[in-house]
Formats: C-alpha cells, structure tokens, sequence
C-alpha cells in the first residue's frame, strides 16, 4: 500500500490548487494518504512527493518531525492518554497505568486484535476537563479508570463506530474551494499590489495633491 | 462524557462577553447562529470595515490597543504596520496551534465559534491587504477543522470569502490548513516553515521576521485566534467600549483556562489586569476555591513555559506587563492550580520532559540539554539521585539560559523577583522554557530534591520478584521488523 486512489488522487490535486506553492500542500496530502491507508506508506510519500514537486526524502523529512503521522500499521483506535500537567495533577498518569493494565501494552504498543494503540500524549488542550483522552483524535473528559473501561468496551463492540472514525480520517467536513469562487491563488512572484489598497493608495494621495495645490489659508502669515 | 465541557459563560457584571458570547449557544458555530445570538451580529463589522479605509481599519485595532493573545503580548495593531510598504504579496497566517501545556481557548474559539474567527481575518485581510489568509489548526484537533470547514464553506457560498466580497473589490482566500503533531509549530517562523512543507523549526531573528520575510520569502503577519476572534466585537461597539475593560495598559478581556486543583476548574472571559489570581481562584463564577480541605502550595500563571508563582502572588492582577516584572508571565493565559499533595519533583520532570519531547533539535543547547534534564530528574524521581545533581541542574539549565533566570520573588526568604523574560543561548524560547519548573522548584522546594535523594524511605523499590521475560508481542514484533 499504496498510491492514491483515483478520487484521492482527484481531491490531492484540489489541495495543491489551494497553495501558492505546491510544496504547502505536503502536510495535508501525508494526511489525505494516511486517511486512505490508516498509515503513512512508502508509496504514498513518493506519490506525494511527484505532486507537490520534491523528492520523497524530504515527504520523509517532513512527516518524520510530526508526531500525528504513522510510519506502519497502527491499531483501529488510537487511544491517547493526556499525562501533561493539568492532566498529571487530576490522575492521568494513573489513568495511563490503569489503561495499560486493560489493554496489556505499553505506550506505543498495539493489542494482538489490532483494535487498540495506547499512546501517552502530552497537552491535548482539554485541560479544564482532566484527565482527558482522545481516540483518533477525539475527545474523552474527565474519566475515571472505571470510565475508560467503559469506554474500551465500548469501542470493542462496535457501539462508537458512528462517532469514532477509523485511524487516519480525521475532519469529515472538507472545506471545499470552489474553482469558479477562487479570488486569488497564484504564485508570490506574480502577486502585485491589492486592488483595494490600491484604490484607497491613490485616493489618498489624489486628496494629498489637492491640498497642496491649493493655498493654505492657516500659517501663510506666520 | 463525550464533548462535554462546562464553558462558563457567565461574566463578571459590567464586564461584556467580546469573545465568548456563543460559547453556551447550541448552533453559535452556524452562519446563522453568528448572525442572530451573541452580543453583535455577525458579519455587520466586515461591511462597515469595506467603508473605511484599510489605514482607518488599522489605526482603530491600533487605538484599541488590541494585545496579541498568543503569549508574547504585542500589540496587533503596531505588527500590522511592520509589513515594509510596497512589498507584495502578503499573507496572513493565523497561529492555531493551541499546544502550551494548560491552554485551552483558541480550541474553543474554532470549535464554538468559528465564524468570528473568519470575520475577524477578513477585517485583518482588508486593513493589511493580504493576498491569502491560511488558518492554520493544530492537528490533534479535527472536531475544530470541521467547524471551520463547515463556516468557511458558508462563508464561501455567502460572497463572503473569495472574489469580489460583498460586491467590493476587496478579494481574499482563506485556507483552512491543518498541522500534524508538534508544539514548537506555534512559534512563528516554525509555524511558516511548517506551512511550506517542512520540518517546524524555528527560524533565526533577525532577518527572518516574518512581517518583513515570512511565508515564502514575503511579509508575513502571524495572528493568534484570540487575537483575531477580538476584531468583530471591536468594529461592532467602538475603540472606546473596548478600552472601557481593563486597564490602560492591557484594555479587553482575555481568555483564561483554569485547570489542575480548583473547585471549578474552567475557561473564563475576564477584564484584563483588573481581575487578581485571588479572584479567579475564589470567586465562585471562576475557580469556586481550592480543592476543598487543601491549601495552595503554587501555581503556573501563563502555560507550561511560565515560572511558578506562590501564594504570595495570588493578589497581583492577571496583567501582562506586571507579571513579566513579578518574574513569570501572562503567556497564553494558561493558569495550572497546585495544591499541597502536589509533588514539585514530578510536576517539574512531567514539564521538563514535555519539552524534551517537543525540543525540535536545531539548536544544541536545547536538544541536549532538555534530554539531561529530564533525564536528572527522572533518576531523582526513582531514587537514582546524586547529592551533586541539584547543582548539576542548574548547571545544564544556565547553559540554555545563561544567568539569572525569571522568578518570583520570595519575601520570607528576603529574595527579589527576577523578571521575565530570561536570556537564551537558542534560537527560540522552547529551551529557556524548559529551565521555567526547574529554577521555580529548586529555589521554592530544594528540600523536596534533597529529601528524595538522600532519604531511603521515600524510594519507591518494587517488591515483584524477578520473572522470565515473556514472548514478544506480535505488535512490537512487526514495528521492530519496520526500523
């Protein structure tokens, strides 16, 4: 696995449009490949690499440095346990023990089923409502180790499959640029001077001209 | 369990709600939502701002003193102006990657109201005269990039984003851009190289700043959501009901997340710098008190990267300038309570190893020093400590940040704040942030470091015998196979 599919390759070249430089569109493209393959494949980032224009080294490059990518296969869900401060100070570290405890692996690992991923996250900005958990991204507040029991289960039989999409598919909206609606997406060396600002440049400087034609009334016998 | 979260929208009286008025409403993020609840009407601001000029536009963000929400503080208006004339094009690229351990409200912001963010970078747009305006979200997030999403496709079919806006000539895109992981992206050169397709890091000042070289080579004006998600408020009800919150210095309201040992923990609009520590603790529309039956031992006034204040700064004023002074800072408005079961050696390593996780590795001092200092205080943490590593601490600490570094004054011990902000030997704040618990917890709590080094009985020794190792998991088995 794999190359884009045909609509993914369709929709990946939608996104590229949207930069004015190609090579913008290398963090959203690793997200539309993981989205398809639930990872970040090798083809997937040379595929990536011939659309936005460099070499598949530097798609490695970049999608090395962000934790969110996945270089193999991971677990249906990705359960990650906040521990950062806010999150420590209300039991998420115990929360991330008990987990282990349930799931029988260690942050990073995967279970035998391929359901789950326990992962140990920091600040997931939900710190009013600690401990907080996300899986796949989303949110989970204020849970007790009973809670997060509850809601394993719950992720095992199936019952939050509407709520919880797959690992990879992260925004099911798509803001979605339509081409008769673009104002102005072209490359920064073809760019010039805003028409608005123009037109208000040139007001300003009209009204200028005109002051200093006429005779100022104040100051002249000073 | 799922998305709930308590927003408090209740304001202190006489104090408007600028920034969260449709938290509380069920359809705030809809286009019809912005238009008909909150305290304006959506998308009225961005029609009278298409009748000024963009000189007017920005001298009124300027006179409004509107202070960036990020956590350096400056003022919105006065970056603005730093764009060199006659160099085009220019972009606007809004900061929301919300990451500073403790901050939660630009999340908020995108989640409940994301139409106000738009608005506000529309007005941004006009005043600068962007070409493109991308928002940029934190990665983690995708319940936000929905919303916005979805807002900026209503926006989009409403002819209030693209060509010809509102019939005008004024023309701007906004692309909603998504991260993937990584908190150094929130500073702003990182955030740029982020956007253009690389590794977040951090690029030198001078010459890289961004309103004079930023996203491609061209001038470049970063915005924190909050900052923007001001503008609307501001345009609908004038400069003069702006300043009339807060104070001179610091006008409006800001967004406070109180997390960790509080009653109520929670996110709270509050005037700016007329509002203490003390109020926002206790008073029962904010914190509602300490945890009860315990005490405050110390408290993080402004995100992960701030240094600790102590009870004896509960009664100075959430203000930025003040703070700085008192030896910490504002930031991004992130305020974590501690009580007394709170442990200073492991509050400080679950800090500094956030930064050692999040160190991008440009720069030396940093990349290795962060690791030491986890790696110290781990070691102290599980009994491993040497007498001679408190010391060594500050050692690897001053060598990320040389000399004296920001902290609270302490009157019983006749010490002087040293004020913010501390001196780096790197390219970016990350690395000194990493000294901020270090410095506060030995100065505060060195017994607390002693004790654990040198009593026996606090050494935790797990009494499990030894047993054989068990097979490899199938799953570790295949990501080894993968390195």
């Amino acid at each position: 696995m794999s190359r884009f599919s045909p609509a993914n390759q369709r929709l990946a070249q939608e996104i590229i449009r949207r930069y004015p430089v190609a090579k913008s569109a290398t963090i959203p493209l690793c997200h539309l490949a993981q989205e398809q393959d639930g990872y970040l494949a090798d083809d997937a980032m040379a595929q990536i690499a011939e659309l936005v224009g460099c070499s598949s080294a530097e798609v490695l490059g970049t999608a090395s440095f962000y934790e969110m990518f996945k270089m193999h296969s991971v677990g249906k869900f990705c359960l990650g346990v906040c521990t950062n401060i806010s999150c420590q100070l209300l039991g998420g570290e115990e929360l991330l023990e008990h987990a282990e405890q349930t799931l029988g692996i260690r942050p990073g690992g995967t279970t035998a089923d391929g359901l789950f991923t326990l992962e140990d996250v920091e600040c997931i900005a939900a710190c009013t409502e600690a401990p907080a958990v996300q899986v796949n991204y989303r949110y989970f507040h204020r849970l007790s180790p009973a809670d997060l029991d509850q809601l394993i289960e719950e992720l095992r039989s199936g019952a939050l499959d509407d709520v919880i999409p797959p690992h990879g598919t992260l925004g099911k909206v798509r803001q979605d640029l339509g081409e008769d609606r673009i104002a102005n997406i072209t490359a920064p060396e073809d760019q010039t001077e805003p028409v608005w600002l123009r037109r208000h440049r040139e007001l300003a400087e009209a009204a200028a001209a005109a002051d200093a034609a006429t005779p100022s009334t104040a100051g002249t016998n000073s | 369990m799922i998305g709930t979260v308590s927003v408090a929208t209740k304001m202190a009286e006489g104090v408007p709600a600028v920034v969260s008025s449709r938290f509380g409403v069920m359809d705030g993020h809809t286009m019809d939502g912005y238009t008909s609840s909150g305290s304006y009407k959506g998308y009225e601001a961005i029609r009278q701002v298409l009748e000024m000029s963009p000189a007017q536009v920005s001298s009124v963000v300027k006179d409004a003193t509107v202070l960036g929400r990020g956590g350096a503080g400056f003022p919105a208006g006065v970056k603005w102006g730093f764009c060199p004339p006659g160099v085009w094009p220019r972009y606007i690229v809004v900061n929301g990657d919300e990451s500073e351990p403790g901050t939660y409200k630009d999340r908020l912001l995108m989640e409940r109201d994301p139409h106000q963010l738009i608005e506000g970078c529309l007005i941004a747009a006009y005043a600068i005269g962007a070409a493109q305006v991308f928002l940029y979200a934190r990665g983690e997030m995708p319940h936000a990039h929905e919303r916005l999403a979805a807002a900026l496709n209503e926006a989009y079919a409403a002819g209030l984003i693209g060509k010809n806006i509102l019939g005008t000539d004024f023309s701007v895109d906004i692309v909603l851009h998504w991260g993937a992981g990584a908190y150094i992206v929130g500073e702003e050169t990182a955030l740029i190289e982020s956007l253009e397709g690389n590794r977040g890091m951090p690029r030198l000042k001078p010459p890289f700043f961004p309103a004079a070289k930023g996203l491609y080579m061209a001038p470049t004006i970063v915005n924190n959501v909050e900052t923007l998600s001001n503008l609307p408020w501001l345009f609908n009800h004038g400069v003069e009901q702006y300043r009339a919150v807060g104070t001179e210095a610091s006008p409006g309201t800001r967004l406070i997340a109180l997390s960790g040992h509080v009653n109520n923990p929670g996110i709270f609009e509050i005037p700016q710098g007329t509002t203490t520590f003390r109020d926002l603790f206790e008073k029962e529309i904010y914190g509602n008190g300490i945890r009860t039956g315990h005490e405050l031992k110390m408290f993080i006034p402004g995100g992960a990267s701030a240094p600790w204040f102590f009870p004896e700064q509960v009664d100075l004023p959430l203000e930025g300038r003040l703070i700085g002074g008192q030896g910490s800072m504002l930031g991004s408005g992130a305020v974590v309570v501690m009580d007394e079961t709170t442990d200073a050696v492991r509050a400080a390593l679950r800090l500094v190893r956030f930064f050692a996780r999040e160190s991008c590795g440009k720069c030396t001092p940093c990349r290795e020093g962060t690791t030491w200092e986890e790696k110290i205080l781990q070691r102290i943490l599980d009994g491993h400590g040497r007498p001679s590593d408190i010391d060594l601490l500050l050692d690897v600490a001053d060598n990320i940040s040389p000399g004296p570094y920001p902290v609270a004054a302490d009157p019983n011990n006749d010490l002087e704040a040293i004020p913010f902000p501390p001196r780096q030997t790197t390219i970016c704040p990350l690395g000194p942030s990493s000294v901020a618990p270090i410095t506060s917890a030995i100065r505060r709590f060195r017994h607390e470091f002693e004790a654990k080094i040198v009593q026996r009985d606090l050494i935790s020794v797990s009494s499990e015998p030894f047993t054989a190792a068990p097979e490899p998991l199938a799953s570790i088995q295949q990501e080894a196979d993968h390195v």
